[in-house]
């Protein structure tokens, strides 16, 4: 089964309420799956022959905080992307959550390259994974405070390792902010 | 002998230009002997965090051809006189950075390679990215570019070089002698 309007009506008439809105006009076009349903939409997406979408390219933590005009604004999202290789189809669904309540099941016994994907997707932007097993920063060092994609991440004023080796100032002017001092010195 | 030498300059014994060319005896001060030989076996820590890291390969390789000024590079900051920092150096890397620095023995000396090494280069609003390497350890000299082209760095080793030779080694206090 080829082209998303195809997909997404397929997945429509299985799953109904599970599957949210389909933005077609986007360049990489891509649907809204519930939350609730994700487990299942996934395992189906990988095992129904018609689909076999059995190869997880990537899972990318998205904070649409400042974005505006569209009706997910204020949400978290994670997008999935996924490829058939028998005949090289992407496919790109998205799930949106409340930046209250980031929780989102666990994919990573279904693809297991969710496994770090969804590390990283913690690390960065916050997003907790319920059941993933091992679910601990990836990229930023453990004793990092706080997910620095997130929109409203503050950057402390000084980095230290826990044993104290290391301490350094962030030195780090805010581009966000007008007429910042430290950034015309 | 007097044919070959034009006329009104004054004749030298070929046994005179021998021995100025192939002294039997060097005059020299212990510290220049030592700085002459230390300058010319600067070996290099290899520390390539990212794309200068190529440039130090080609720095190492047969067109700029660092073995000819006696730098070859070493695997482990126990045998290395220099480390070369190329590339970008974030805070979680750091901390590696000042621990191979301390492992390495005195006298010791630090180029930083790159925009990013220097002053942070193009993550300068990086949430994670260090800005600058002199935050964390001292450094000898800077190389400006992203990244610089081996011939730079070439320079930058045999500014090193000068510098060896103008150390009072032996007078020198630990902290004095390089770093």
């Amino acid at each position: 089964m080829e082209g998303i309007e195809n997909i997404y009506t397929y997945l429509k008439g299985k799953f109904g309420e599970g599957i949210g809105i389909l933005d077609k006009e986007s360049r990489d076009p891509w649907f809204e799956v519930k939350r609730e349903n994700l487990r299942e939409v996934a395992t189906f997406l990988r095992d129904d022959p018609e689909l076999g979408f059995t190869y997880l390219v990537a899972i990318t933590g998205v904070d649409y905080s400042k974005f505006v005009d569209v009706d997910y604004k204020g949400k978290l999202c994670a997008t999935y992307i996924l490829y058939r290789l028998r005949d090289s189809h992407q496919l790109i669904f998205k799930v949106f959550v409340e930046k209250e309540d980031p929780v989102i099941p666990s994919v990573w016994d279904i693809w297991r390259a969710a496994e770090w994907h969804e590390r990283e997707a913690f690390d960065l932007v916050g997003i907790k994974f319920e059941g993933h097993p091992d679910l601990r920063r990836i990229l930023l060092p453990p004793e990092w405070e706080g997910h620095p994609l997130l929109k409203d991440y503050k950057e402390p004023e000084e980095y230290r390792t826990p044993d104290g080796y290391l301490v350094v100032k962030t030195h780090r002017p805010d581009p966000l902010r007008e007429n910042n001092e430290s950034d015309q010195k | 002998m007097a044919g070959r030498y034009k006329e009104g300059v004054e004749n030298i014994p070929i046994e005179q230009i021998a021995d100025a060319l192939f002294p039997e005896v060097i005059l020299t001060t212990v510290d220049d002997f030592l700085n002459w030989g230390r300058s010319w076996s600067v070996w290099y820590l290899l520390f390539a965090t990212a794309c200068c890291g190529i440039e130090l390969m080609q720095f190492g390789g047969p067109r700029t051809d660092a073995d000819r000024i006696g730098s070859v590079f070493r695997a482990t900051p126990r045998q290395a006189d220099l480390m070369i920092v190329a590339g970008t150096i974030t805070y979680k890397m750091a901390s590696r950075v000042k621990l191979l620095y301390e492992q390495m023995a005195e006298p010791k000396y630090v180029i930083s390679m790159g925009a990013c090494a220097n002053c942070g280069g193009p993550f300068w609003y990086s949430y994670s990215v260090l800005r600058g390497i002199d935050k964390v350890i001292p450094v000898d000299f800077y190389i400006a570019g992203c990244p610089p082209r081996p011939e730079a760095l070439l320079q930058g080793v045999i500014e090193v070089q000068k510098k060896i030779k103008k150390e009072k080694y032996l007078r020198a206090k630990k902290s004095e002698a390089g770093g």
